[in-house]
């Protein structure tokens, strides 16, 4: 059993560096028909990874129907259509994968959103077939565009263009040069860093375990889809910005024999740096401050902990901190000194269209506080990328609004700390998670 | 057509379970996940309950739960639907544990259920392992529970790997698949209606594989039919059915006695072994590599009838 005395002589050795190796959180994205199931598929059979019963469960009047390895819902097989996010896992030689295999279609961008939200890379399909392959300058569909613009929002580190059906077009070096060249370009206007734009064929299997029987196919002569994900990094936790660790819960004694001069243990996840004994850190939102005692890891052992992993933090001092509450290092907590207004990006996901006036629950680490929509600033014009004037957002919308809470939060830019930049809208009614808010 | 069985895939996969990476890191990762959900729960919700039955997915749950608030702190009961058709090997082993650990633990059966009228069979030898929903929505009402906590996986079965860890039940237990809470981060929205309540599935990102790896690094005792044992069982379309009181053979089967082990245990009435010389944790989890068909597939009866059951039970309340 750990001891909890405020100055244990246990060693306090920090975690190191993030294992690049463990498993890829990877989804699927795309327009609808796109392929995304085929493509999971594919990389499930041909990596070897489908069991007996699986595969004579998707045969279809004699021919394997690869998309109907993920697609388990029975109203996902009546409609032909993925509605909701399937997870899948598999190995190859060198990592494990989870994959998560999102929905093509505009009515279910929320489930593709909750898929990307913990995604360390992204393959986004882009079907051929549905393109003017032969123009130069060809016109991408709307839901290529709004899940690659997603992905960029939401800091999805690693994206794969994968160019699928090219087996079913008469040139496909030509189809591919124009797609890849207008996938480039939109990506480049947009702001979006891409990893690799890849030529496959899910049905076929080309290029994605197994390189495509013709050599130099597409004019591509580069590695495989499976060979780049292989490569890809997981996403960085921000353990080199000052450290900030949510409350998510308050372990409390009777027993006096556990815990010194009756101190409590502060449990969480550390959003951003790291936390050992000795640190000085601020209470957020009350602004008291105090001495870390003790630092344990998630399995109760005395240890410094870095960003994303769970802690315990034993103070020097009794001080009032609850759930939701913020421990920040000290100097980072007088900059953050918290806000009650917020502009932010949102992602609308609800049915019902967001309208300025009406009052939501926020989610921000483990606080719930109210928030009140005061403006919409603009929305964004998912074709062009320009920021049009607009007084509502409708659902898949994805807007700039100005927010008022009821009380401060200590929110810092998304783009510099994904934790402390991110919070959920709940619709006080319906309970329905309705809004993603990245904070500007 | 499926190449598992080649022995140089098999070497290359025992190489990479031994691998640090896939090993230790991995299972880390996972355990840390398990331990911050099951925090979570015990923040977010006033009477949460840990769904426990002694099967493998629910002991490496406890496992964690011991982890997370240290031993003999769980601050949740533990709860087991009983369906009276239970190996005895595992209701011995569920009490016993619930003991050392000083957890709460408590029993509703679906028998009390028949008694009051609440759930009827269609005939004597029907599975109850369907009606347990029914006892499991009336111990929710008893005990007015607005979170249980479940051992379910996502690679057990398609319509599992739909479903979202905080995942929301309406106030008929329903699941409700086309109308999912989005999960965004680990900001999980927990907001319920009176009388509805949540499901949560910690080791959702678990596999049948990391199971059993962490089951051997850890050391963790399982019931001991999850082990290599001789028991009579009838060949019945590919499925060895156990002989017991409430499995006879049928008419013109034969009975054979056979090296087995489960691979999931649950209802007598369709839970089946599985050929096997597999003595411990790390004998398993060489046969998980190497296995050719599916937890369920090699195992349940009751899944068979159709492709859309799972999502049909769990619909109608089922975990």
């Amino acid at each position: 059993m750990t001891t909890l005395a405020p100055h244990a002589t246990a060693p306090q050795t920090a975690t190191g560096p993030i294992d690049t190796r463990s498993a890829l959180r990877l989804i699927t994205c795309g327009s609808v028909d796109d392929g995304k199931s085929t493509l999971i598929g594919r990389l499930l059979v041909d990596s070897k990874a489908v069991l007996q019963d699986h595969l004579a469960g998707v045969q279809r009047h004699g021919q394997t129907d690869l998309a109907l390895l993920t697609d388990g819902l029975s109203a996902e097989r009546e409609q032909g259509i993925t509605i909701d996010v399937a997870y899948r896992y598999f190995s190859t030689e060198t990592r494990k994968f989870i994959i998560g295999d999102a929905p093509g279609h505009e009515q279910y961008t929320r489930n593709m959103v909750t898929a990307a939200s913990s995604a360390d890379a992204a393959v986004v399909l882009v079907d051929a077939t549905k393109l003017a392959w032969a123009d130069a300058a060809l016109k991408l569909l709307p839901q290529t565009r709004r899940h690659s613009l997603l992905l960029k929002l939401l800091r999805v580190p690693s994206v794969v263009f994968a160019i699928n059906k090219l087996d079913a077009v008469e040139d496909s070096a030509v189809a591919f040069e124009h797609i890849g060249a207008a996938l480039r370009e939109f990506a480049a206007q947009a702001g979006i860093p891409v990893t690799a734009v890849v030529p496959i064929s899910a049905l076929k299997g080309w290029n994605v375990v197994d390189a495509s029987e013709q050599t130099g196919w597409c004019g591509y002569s580069g590695p495989t889809l499976l060979e780049i994900l292989e490569d890809l990094p997981v996403t960085p936790t921000d353990s080199t910005l000052p450290f900030a660790f949510a409350v998510q819960w308050v372990e409390k004694f009777s027993s006096s024999a556990d815990t010194s001069q009756g101190r409590r243990i502060f449990w969480g996840r550390v959003a951003t740096g790291g936390v050992q004994a000795g640190q000085s850190v601020r209470i957020m939102p009350n602004g008291q401050t105090a001495v870390v005692a003790q630092v344990l890891n998630h399995v109760r052992q005395p240890q410094a902990v870095l960003a994303g992993h769970s802690a315990g933090i034993v103070l020097d001092r009794e001080v009032d901190v609850s759930r939701g509450d913020w421990l920040l290092a000290d100097d980072e907590g007088e900059a953050l000194s918290g806000s009650r207004e917020i502009r932010a990006t949102v992602a609308w996901l609800d049915d019902e269209t967001l309208v300025p006036g009406r009052v939501y629950w926020a989610l921000h680490g483990h606080r719930w506080v109210k928030a009140k929509i005061k403006r919409i600033v603009h929305r964004l014009d998912i074709h062009t990328l320009a920021e049009e004037d607009a007084n509502q957002l409708e659902p898949n919308a994805i807007g700039h609004i100005e927010l008022a809470l009821q009380e401060p939060l200590a929110t810092l830019p998304f783009a510099q700390s994904r934790a402390l930049g991110s919070l959920v809208l709940v619709d006080t009614a319906s309970h329905r998670t309705a809004g993603a808010l990245l904070v500007q | 057509m499926n190449a598992r069985t080649e022995t140089a895939v098999i070497q290359t996969a025992l190489q990479h379970a031994s691998d640090h990476h896939l090993s230790n890191a991995h299972l880390d990762a996972l355990e840390e996940e398990t331990i911050f959900i099951l925090r979570e729960v015990a923040a977010a919700f006033e009477r949460p309950t840990l769904l426990f039955s002694g099967g493998k997915d629910s002991l490496v749950m406890l496992k964690c739960a011991e982890k997370a608030f240290g031993a003999g702190r769980i601050p949740y009961p533990l709860l087991m639907i009983d369906t009276g058709h239970n190996f005895p090997e595992v209701t011995d082993f569920r009490d016993l544990r619930a003991k050392e650990l000083g957890a709460e633990l408590i029993v509703r059966s679906v028998e009390d259920s028949m008694a009051r009228g609440t759930v009827r069979l269609a005939h004597e030898g029907e599975s109850r392992n369907v009606h347990q929903s029914v006892t499991l929505l009336e111990a929710i009402d008893e005990f007015r529970f607005d979170a249980l906590i479940g051992g379910a996986r996502r690679d057990e079965e398609k319509a599992r790997a739909k479903e979202r860890i905080f995942s929301h039940r309406d106030s008929f237990g329903q699941w409700q698949p086309k109308a999912q809470r989005p999960e965004l981060w680990t900001l999980f929205n927990t907001r319920l209606q009176p009388g509805e309540h949540f499901r949560v599935f910690p080791i959702s990102n678990w596999t049948e594989l990391d199971v059993w790896q962490y089951i051997a690094r850890e050391n963790i005792a399982l019931p001991s039919i999850y082990y290599t044992h001789q028991r009579e069982v009838v060949d019945r379309r590919g499925l060895l059915v156990p002989v017991t009181e409430l499995t006879p053979p049928r008419d013109g089967e034969t009975v054979q006695l056979r090296d087995v082990r489960f691979r999931t245990v649950g209802d007598i009435t369709c839970t089946c072994p599985v050929e096997s010389l597999a003595a411990t944790a790390d004998d398993i989890v060489i046969e998980t590599l190497a296995a050719e068909v599916s937890e369920r597939g090699a195992t349940r009866m009751d899944d068979k009838t159709s492709d859309a059951s799972m999502e049909k039970r769990k619909k109608d309340g089922y975990f």
